[in-house]
């Protein structure tokens, strides 16, 4: 049915016919409702059935419970730091309905970007932004304006994709970029206590006090103002609208992982890189917050949203199974240090995340030599015996 | 045994439609000898159509290296010479006479003859296209000596023939070709499969190094045996030869006969009656209609599902294939395929699907792409698979930015197309990656065609 639609307007969609100027839209709405009927054409003659568009949509179904617990906890905040009585599915539903315009904008912008992008170049369309595009709210705080997720989301897609070449090229994950572009473009309005907590941005709601992230808190000294372990595991305190459950996220993971299409040596040397060096502040601690757990690092803030879902970014992460494990640990060690020295801006892993993709291909380049250097010596260690 | 070598990485799929152990002869109307079967040839014509050939009458020569003669599998008439675009030579086609004629040549006496005088017998008879180097898989030259002979005594991949089986009742054969090898080089290296290497036929072959590989497909690649054994550098060179031809060249050895007959696997999902084939090189694909399930289109491929080449049901067996293998096209569309979560009846290495919860013993694949061409963008896909000390991807590039200091540093000597075709098979983005490494070898070989003046003569 379905398809006889599709087959009867294919040819005016044809390069040179009449919307031919539409040609990679089509192609792309044709292919989403379709596997396509292109059999192969030159060297192995059947294929796996894994395609990208079955790769996102697996990140995508990973991401869906810290979605859905960015949803609640979003109403939660709400009904804790107002005072309301909320049932569990209202609060649902009140987070669900300040995602979805972000989501939609999000989704709205970007692609609309990446189509035509596409259609100029005369490609297929990629299927890079369905995660970006989800990703983009989950790290948005609940207060911001959806003119700035707009704005975020055309210059992460332009300045961060399109200009190196679109999906596949980009050298800074396109959602982190977002984020960065936000956070420093309007610093004014989208930090301090006032973004994370939805309700918490009209002028009438002044009084209220709290609504500072944990990172926030103990960037201000408020160590002590720490919530629970457990709240900061299962995610009951403000924040990036799908950042704040650890546990969300661990499922996520283990989603990625058992795939396999994201890479657990990334995640894990995130890990290790993170208690390491904050074992190593508190052996030389000189304030509270160097000798805070390190283990409250891997609760706190973006980082195991970062770790899980940005780092591992197969295109900005470093591509050489050596390189992994640096890049990841190097993550991990920068967040700390970023979040405990650096006063100004208390979230470390957005930024660690980011000077690390700069870094990756430079981190390959090192493990490609190491390897060229290893395939030499192999040949010189032979010629050597051969000569004996 | 406790000197295998374990291979970890790779992936052996299991498809349906194996060729049975039953041998039937296949008829075949006609034969042909395809100059595309070897890379980098540019062949010069002997022959004219209508011209009476026996079997080892050269059909063409190398126009470079005149003295490798390309022999006529059978005796017959040469019925057509096919061209395609620019007039490039693709196939000359004998028919057969009734009774099989041979040129006949002196039986050698191994021992007594020299280097020079066996390697002169070979390119005489035509028997000398089956011996390729490496690097870059194109028939030997005659003129080097290569540091060792590599054989792969097994076939891992998907439906391959069962080496063992093919060469029934050929031992002598074999030990004749062997003993012809091992006076061209010092070391011959003949590779087993782990599970069958105490039962084989290869078991009491005398003058060669015998190596065991365990673990999946590719370990019968005889790339991934040489990487493993005594990888190539720069400047060095190896030659591989097929079993088969083995034994063909031992038959020239006994009976002073070119005789290229062999059996051959027809295999795949769309074959009602997989079995094997006593036939000879060049057969006609025509004979094996009546095994075939017509029904929907179908793909006749030349050797397996990976690294066949795709010749149609008129098509002929390649000069080095060894099983012949039919699949369905697939060129059906799947309504929102990508999104089923299940997607039983395809198979994929990844997990995205919940296919692996349901594994099947084995999977009927069709040729359909399974999606469209993108942009790199998993890593980590192809290093599962390609049990070598190389950078796949970084190989690939070097090759895309035609770098040929970089695809010498990354291992281009070291691999032919074939050893990749399990990247292909699993790339998410569907990548041509053979036609890649393809395309970086015949750099390299022209590279070395322009700096080499032996070439030039």
């Amino acid at each position: 049915m379905l398809r006889k639609i599709i087959d009867k307007i294919k040819p005016s969609f044809e390069r040179g016919a009449r919307f031919g100027f539409l040609h990679s839209t089509f192609e792309a709405f044709e292919s989403f409702a379709f596997v396509p009927n292109k059999t192969t054409q030159s060297g192995a003659h059947i294929r796996d059935c894994n395609d990208l568009k079955r790769v996102m949509t697996v990140v995508i179904i990973a991401l869906m419970p810290a979605l859905f617990f960015g949803c609640w906890n979003i109403g939660y905040q709400h009904a804790h730091t107002f005072g309301v009585e909320m049932t569990f599915g209202a609060m649902w539903l009140y987070g669900f309905l300040r995602v979805l315009p972000v989501i939609i904008v999000s989704y709205a912008v970007g692609l609309g970007i990446e189509f035509t992008a596409a259609q100029l170049r005369g490609h297929e369309v990629n299927e890079g932004f369905l995660v970006t595009g989800m990703l983009i709210p989950l790290v948005m705080p609940v207060g911001v304006p959806l003119w700035m997720v707009g704005l975020a989301t055309a210059f992460a897609v332009i300045i961060g994709k399109e200009i190196f070449g679109g999906t596949g090229m980009n050298i800074f994950n396109p959602a982190l970029l977002a984020r960065a572009f936000i956070f420093f473009s309007y610093p004014s309005q989208i930090s301090g206590d006032r973004v994370w907590v939805a309700g918490l941005q009209s002028p009438s709601a002044v009084d209220v006090t709290t609504g500072a992230t944990p990172l926030a808190e103990v960037a201000t000294g408020g160590i002590d103002r720490l919530p629970s372990v457990a709240d900061l595991f299962f995610g009951f305190i403000p924040g990036s609208i799908g950042e704040t459950s650890t546990l969300a996220v661990l499922i996520g993971a283990v989603i990625l992982i058992y795939t396999g299409v994201a890479s657990w040596k990334i995640m894990f040397s995130c890990v290790v890189g993170l208690i390491a060096t904050g074992v190593l502040l508190n052996l030389v601690a000189v304030n509270p917050y160097m000798a805070m757990p390190p283990y409250y690092h891997l609760l706190m803030g973006g980082f195991a949203f970062g770790a899980v879902f940005m780092a591992t970014d197969p295109v900005t992460a470093a591509q050489t199974e050596v390189g992994k494990w640096l890049y990841g640990f190097l993550i991990g060690a920068l967040t700390v240090l970023i979040r405990v020295f650096n006063e100004g801006y208390p979230e470390g892993m957005m930024l660690a995340i980011l000077l690390m993709n700069a870094f990756a291909p430079l981190i390959d380049h090192y493990a490609v030599a190491l390897h060229i250097r290893r395939r030499l010596q192999r040949s010189a260690v032979l010629h050597k015996n051969e000569l004996l | 045994m406790s000197n295998v070598i374990r291979i970890r990485k790779g992936l052996t799929l299991s498809l349906r439609g194996k060729a049975e152990k039953v041998v039937s002869k296949l008829p075949a109307a006609a034969y042909a000898l395809k100059p595309g079967d070897f890379p980098y040839l540019t062949p010069r014509l002997t022959v004219g159509e209508g011209d009476a050939v026996l079997a080892g009458t050269p059909l063409f020569t190398d126009k470079y290296r005149p003295e490798i003669r390309y022999a006529s599998p059978v005796s017959g008439t040469v019925s057509a010479i096919v061209r395609g675009d620019k007039r490039r030579l693709l196939e000359v086609v004998v028919t057969p006479s009734a009774e099989q004629e041979y040129v006949t040549h002196d039986a050698m006496d191994v021992a007594a003859l020299s280097r020079e005088a066996i390697i002169g017998r070979l390119l005489e008879s035509g028997a000398w296209p089956f011996i390729r180097q490496r690097p870059f898989g194109m028939v030997a030259d005659p003129a080097d000596t290569p540091k060792a002979i590599f054989i792969s005594g097994f076939d891992s991949a998907p439906l391959a023939p069962d080496t063992d089986f093919t060469l029934t009742g050929e031992a002598i054969a074999f030990q004749k070709g062997i003993d012809v090898l091992r006076r061209l080089t010092d070391k011959v290296y003949l590779c087993l499969n782990d599970e069958t290497a105490a039962t084989s036929i290869f078991h009491k072959i005398t003058g060669v190094t015998k190596k065991v590989f365990r673990g999946p497909h590719p370990a019968g690649n005889v790339g991934v045996q040489i990487h493993h054994i005594s990888p190539i550098n720069k400047g060095e060179k190896v030659w591989t030869i097929d079993p088969q031809h083995i034994v063909a060249i031992g038959r020239l050895a006994l009976r002073g006969v070119y005789d290229v007959s062999k059996v051959v696997a027809l295999a795949g999902p769309s074959v009602k009656r997989p079995r094997y084939f006593r036939t000879i090189a060049g057969a006609a694909l025509s004979g094996i209609a009546g095994y075939v399930d017509m029904s929907g289109s179908r793909r006749y491929i030349s050797g397996n599902v990976l690294t066949g080449a795709n010749v149609g049901a008129d098509g002929y067996l390649g000069f080095y294939d060894n099983s012949i293998t039919v699949i369905p096209e697939g060129d059906t569309c799947e309504f929102l395929g990508w999104a089923n979560p299940l997607r039983l009846h395809r198979y994929s290495v990844s997990r995205s699907y919940l296919s692996w919860m349901f594994p099947r013993r084995e999977y009927a694949p069709d040729a359909n792409m399974n999606g469209g061409v993108r942009a790199f963008v998993v890593s980590g896909a192809y290093e599962k698979v390609l049990p070598m000390d190389i950078l796949p991807v970084y190989l690939l590039k070097a090759i895309l930015a035609g770098d040929i200091d970089r695809m010498e540093q990354l291992g281009i000597y070291e691999v032919v197309e074939e050893d990749f075709a399990l990247c292909e098979f699993v790339c998410p983005s569907k990548i041509p990656v053979q036609d890649i490494i393809r395309k970086g070898i015949a750099l390299m070989v022209n590279e070395q065609l322009n700096n080499n003046t032996c070439y030039a003569r």
